[in-house]
């Protein structure tokens, strides 16, 4: 019928597969929509979408494809013809009766609306009782009312409160900036239970154990299996100070979605000031007394770390590229040798970045972008924690 | 076709209800998201009652194996029965428990099947149950049987959205999320709860409550079940209407955190 709707949705992101396109066909075959616009709009969401993340995407979505079709199935075509009429005079705006019409709530506004579809027997115009143009009334079109429903007629005042219109669920949308407890859900991807990594058998298996002796007619028989537990260590990098005061609160979220999530196998941070050097810091107001070279971070830390940096990568290009005035023997040469020697040991290392691109000045871009080949970069968002986390976990 | 229109003691919003039939209707599983507190799990409760059908929870926890829910085979209950020679040893199906999926199966007549909280469970877990969900069936190898639902249940599934549900799972559901009632839907709650509150006494609750939960600093939003409290512990306490918004008294039921309650000390005027 309207497949391109399904394509509509699956390129703007929406993971709607056949099975659910066919669950709407057999839903409008046995009339769940019942006949009404409102209806086949909450049909169409509450089977085709499966996450409030994506409401706003197919509020959008469904506006964008739908648009030109005004309730035909609410309104008959007589009262569309009444309605045809966008050259006529404006009638009076009634100061009072918006301020009426602005109390009333949506529900109320549709029961009125259905009972006058019943009800009109006639072109009703300027007024503010029957579905009519350039009136007062919450139904009809050119109208003056600051709530209502737009029957018929094309959009101009924008008031109109259409349910999909309305945009509601924009504060869910993944792309979205994070709290705690969201970051928290990210992080929990980033498990890696040792059932599937080689470990030998040496927890006690009680229940195959009971199993296996009974299956064996109660001739005792052992059974073992593999310890359960998360094998995931992380060594957390963040840039403290500088540029990255602005990112405050948010890194100070990410920090304890992090340690709160506590099912590493073990967990390292330390701290850095717009590139490692040769010293990475125990705490971020970057106190010389509690630092750590980075060849010994380098050393001791092993390779089965996931690395997980995290900052702006704006800073002044000589920062990262001029070599170091005085080299001590197996230290970093340079910014950009030191992250070279992280990517080399560490074979899972993403980068994660609260800001955007900066769009001036080419030396802020210079750095950005090289550390962008350098790593895989993620927005710090709920998205791109998760595309992060996942990266983090392919083997 | 039975329909679900809300019932005594469950204001449900329009769109709550197209979702609960459409879910009927297709006889596929509806999936409720929604911030705690707005009354999913009371959901199946209503939709049981105004159906008059029987209903089962399944409370899902975080050692919950999908194989609990079809049945359980207690082979030490027979162990211990072969040892001591008791009657019966040689009929496995003596042994076989069914669980709340299939205790769902076998009723007699049409139930209402609650999965209560499913994210709890591990990750695989809906997965595992995608095709018992999907056939209404499920074989027991022990005893060779196969359990076939009699009577399709309505199957509703809560979720907290602590782990993200599989794509095969979310692709066989209905899905509907609960917003947090807005004040019209929230006055029709607390009446049905308390159906001869005082009229002044509830503006004034829901203009503090409302008030509370806008405040950015305010890091657990009280929900419905806190605002049923507070009202409680209003009436009981005998509070003069005119104080509650201004001091808001009994915070203590409202928020649950210490810093929370400084927060809100320190910014209300």
């Amino acid at each position: 019928m309207f497949e391109d709707f399904l394509y509509l949705l699956r390129r703007n992101g929406l993971k709607v597969s056949l099975t659910e396109w066919m669950a709407l066909m057999e839903a409008l075959d046995q009339g769940l929509h019942e006949a009404s616009f409102t209806g086949f709009y909450h049909l169409c969401r509450c089977l085709l979408v499966k996450s409030e993340a994506d409401f706003d995407a197919f509020d959008r979505t469904f506006l964008d494809y739908f648009q030109g079709v005004p309730f035909q199935q609410e309104v008959s075509d007589e009262m569309l013809r009444w309605l045809d009429r966008p050259n006529a005079p404006l009638g009076e705006y009634d100061e009072q009766q918006a301020e009426l019409n602005e109390t009333l709530s949506a529900l109320e506004i549709e029961t009125m609306f259905r009972e006058r579809r019943h009800e009109q027997r006639e072109q009703h115009n300027c007024g503010n009782y029957w579905v009519g143009t350039h009136g007062m009334s919450v139904f009809g079109n050119m109208g003056m009312s600051p709530a209502g429903i737009r029957v018929g007629g094309e959009s101009r005042s924008r008031r109109a409160f259409r349910v999909a219109g309305e945009r509601r669920y924009r504060d869910f949308r993944q792309d979205n900036v994070l709290d705690t407890r969201q970051l928290q859900v990210a992080f929990r991807r980033l498990r890696q239970f040792s059932g599937l990594v080689d470990l030998p058998e040496t927890e006690f298996d009680v229940d195959n154990t009971i199993r296996d002796t009974a299956e064996n007619a109660g001739v005792l028989k052992v059974r073992y299996k593999k310890p359960r537990q998360n094998t995931v260590k992380v060594l957390l990098l963040m840039d403290s100070g500088g540029s990255m005061e602005y990112y405050g609160s948010l890194c100070s979220t990410l920090f304890h979605a992090v340690s709160k999530t506590g099912h590493f196998k073990d967990l390292k941070i330390y701290y850095f000031h717009n590139c490692p050097y040769t010293r990475l810091y125990k705490d971020p107001t970057l106190d010389p007394n509690h630092a750590l070279p980075v060849s010994w971070v380098l050393s001791n830390i092993a390779p089965e770390y996931k690395v997980i940096f995290v900052g702006d990568a704006q800073m002044h290009p000589y920062e990262l590229f001029d070599p170091f005035p005085v080299v001590k023997e197996g230290e970093p040469e340079s910014g950009l040798d030191c992250l070279r020697r992280f990517k080399d040991r560490y074979r899972h290392i993403v980068w994660l970045n609260p800001g955007d691109r900066p769009t001036w000045g080419e030396e802020w871009t210079e750095t950005y972008d090289t550390i962008d080949r350098l790593f895989p970069m993620f927005p710090l968002t709920v998205g791109g924690l998760e595309e992060g986390m996942k990266k983090l976990l392919a083997r | 076709m039975e329909e679900f229109r809300g019932s005594q003691n469950y204001v449900a919003s329009e769109e709550l209800l197209r979702a609960a039939n459409i879910a009927m209707v297709l006889q596929k599983p509806l999936l409720i998201k929604g911030e705690p507190g707005t009354g999913k799990t009371m959901l199946a409760e209503a939709i049981a009652q105004a159906l008059n059908k029987k209903l089962i929870i399944w409370n899902i926890k975080s050692t919950t194996k999908a194989q609990d829910g079809l049945y359980v085979y207690d082979v030490v209950q027979r162990l211990y029965d072969s040892q001591f020679g008791g009657e019966g040893v040689d009929d496995i199906a003596k042994y076989v428990r069914l669980g709340k999926l299939g205790e769902a199966f076998t009723a007699d007549e049409q139930v209402i099947l609650l999965i209560d909280e499913i994210d709890k469970a591990d990750l695989e877990f809906p997965n595992d149950l995608l095709w018992e969900l999907d056939r209404m069936e499920f074989h027991i190898p022990e005893t060779g049987e196969t359990v076939t639902a009699k009577h399709r249940p309505v199957v509703i599934i809560t979720s907290n959205a602590e782990k993200e549900l599989p794509d095969a799972f979310l692709r066989r559901c209905v899905f509907h999320y609960i917003e947090f009632p807005d004040k019209e839907l929230m006055a029709e709650i607390v009446r049905v709860h308390f159906p001869d509150l005082d009229q002044k006494l509830l503006d004034q609750v829901l203009e503090a409550f409302y008030r509370i939960r806008q405040l950015p600093q305010i890091k657990k939003k009280p929900s419905t079940s806190e605002i049923i409290d507070w009202i409680q512990a209003l009436q009981h306490g005998g509070v003069a209407v005119d104080r509650i918004v201004k001091e808001v008294p009994y915070l203590g039921v409202l928020l649950k955190k210490n810093e929370d309650i400084d927060a809100l000390r320190a910014s209300w005027k």
